[in-house]
């Protein structure tokens, strides 16, 4: 096991993204950010209050459960459906970023995408992401990413964050081939 | 889980997590997404060999919402009348493909049989059977109980029910006393003698004969309908008497706990078991009921219908 991204790794990388959010977007005016459950919704949260800091006013946002938009649910043991909060505000023509952890095999974010259009139509629909690992199933790819991790495909990437973990840390699993 | 045959084959974590899959999914029914892509491609087939409106509807409306393909098939107008046997009309719905099938039936155990027989391959969700069992009812009659005075608990934990009327008959109060019971509510059957199973008292419930005494110390009073249909013996001398002991009108209700509510499975025998009063208060989650139904069998079809390929190459 090796660590890829220390607390303050995190922290900093966090930071970079959240500035390149407002950039990107020309401030903060018509942003909402959609948290991925369970560690991207915590994310969510943390890029919002930082983006909140440096504007000065509360950012909307939200949590984008996905479980029943996937394409293995035949595949796969049934998971339990976790809650979807859409911010008062809406997504119609605002600029969603969409924030998960780990960007691995892009079907997440494909079924992401599918629920999104049940909700509304925004704007333009962004990705964050705190690891990118590699090994794209889908043509997807994130706006903002924390930190490129080249994987082997058998290798485990492990997000750690505070709120769940009780520490911020990410680590790869397994020999690289 | 590949089936839901009876209340009894679920263990407390089965029965919460069902009710938790609910809750997310009745959040999804209420916001600006009414279809879901979840079961697309699947079949499931309403086999109903007992009249039934509201069970049939909602499980009609619940696949539907997850994009499932629904065949409605009862016995009236199909070759179930023309004397086709189970087994036959089974392996007819192997033959079309179903992933899963819904079934009433008069006979008790016929969800069983269903299930155990190689005559389908997918998964079997008793409807009602007989005087057996009714699961989903039970399920979602939890699930309202537990929405109005759970207080946020995953179980019901101290809630006190007493279940009234025709227990007998009743295969929603036999799923009920097992449900209840096993989310930790403490349940008491209330009944005239003859209207109680044999060997009620290994039930993990406690009986009374007098309504009056109950009404006051209960947070859920749930009426059970008379179920004429199935009595071949006097069980009463008749209906006013049942009625004048067993029946809940405003005068009864008035002594209710602060905060308790009514609930009856439907359909309702107005002013047998319950007043019309009662049944339009602001007591009555009857209404509700069928609501949260909906939402409960849709957590049931997904339960039991995602994973499915697993199971099947597990098996």
């Amino acid at each position: 096991m090796s660590v890829a991204l220390s607390a303050p790794d995190i922290k900093r990388a966090l930071t970079r993204i959240s500035h390149e959010i407002l950039e990107r977007n020309q401030g903060s005016s018509s942003i909402v950010l959609l948290g991925i459950p369970t560690r991207g919704a915590h994310l969510a949260q943390r890029i919002a209050s930082i983006i909140s800091e440096i504007e000065g006013v509360d950012i909307p946002c939200g949590t984008l459960d996905i479980t029943l938009f996937r394409d293995d649910l035949r595949l796969r043991a049934p998971r339990a459906i976790m809650p979807t909060t859409i911010p008062s505000s809406g997504i119609e023509d605002k600029d969603v970023i969409l924030i998960d952890d780990v960007l691995f095999s892009g079907r997440t974010i494909r079924s992401a995408l599918d629920a999104l259009g049940e909700i509304g139509r925004p704007r333009t629909v962004q990705l964050a992401t705190l690891v990118d690992r590699g090994h794209r199933e889908l043509p997807i790819k994130a706006d903002f990413v924390g930190k490129n991790l080249p994987t082997s495909k058998s290798q485990t990437v492990r997000v750690l964050l505070g709120e769940i973990d009780g520490r911020d840390e990410v680590t790869i699993e397994g020999e690289s081939h | 889980m590949r089936h839901l045959l009876s209340i009894s084959d679920l263990s407390k974590v089965e029965a919460i997590s069902i009710l938790d899959t609910a809750h997310e999914l009745a959040r999804v029914s209420d916001g600006a997404v009414k279809k879901l892509p979840t079961l697309r491609g699947r079949t499931i087939v309403n086999l109903f060999a007992e009249d039934s409106t509201r069970t049939r509807i909602s499980f009609e409306a619940a696949a539907k919402r997850l994009s499932a393909d629904v065949i409605n098939f009862s016995a009236k107008g199909s070759s179930v009348s023309k004397g086709e046997s189970l087994k036959d009309t089974a392996m007819t719905l192997q033959a079309m493909g179903a992933d899963a099938v819904v079934i009433r039936h008069s006979a008790s155990g016929a969800a069983q049989r269903l299930a155990d027989s190689q005559w389908m391959s997918g998964s079997v969700v008793n409807a009602g059977d007989g005087t057996h069992e009714h699961p989903s009812q039970a399920l979602l009659d939890a699930f309202t109980i537990r929405k109005h005075l759970g207080l946020g608990k995953s179980d019901l934990e101290g809630l006190t029910v007493a279940i009234v009327g025709d227990v007998l008959h009743s295969r929603v109060a036999r799923s009920n006393v097992l449900l209840l019971s096993k989310l930790g509510a403490r349940v008491t059957l209330v009944a005239p003698p003859t209207l109680l199973p044999v060997g009620v008292e290994s039930w993990p419930v406690s009986v009374s004969y007098d309504l009056d005494s109950v009404i006051p110390h209960v947070d859920v009073v749930m009426m059970l309908r008379v179920q004429q249909e199935r009595m071949s013996d006097l069980y009463f001398p008749n209906a006013r008497e049942y009625s004048r002991y067993f029946g809940l009108n405003g005068d009864r209700m008035s002594q209710m706990k602060t905060g308790s509510i009514v609930m009856h499975p439907g359909p309702m025998n107005r002013g047998l078991e319950i007043s019309a009063e009662v049944a339009d208060s602001a007591r009555s989650v009857i209404t509700e009921q069928v609501t949260n139904g909906v939402s409960v069998r849709m957590a049931i079809l997904y339960l039991l219908l995602t994973g499915s390929a697993l199971e099947a190459g597990s098996n």
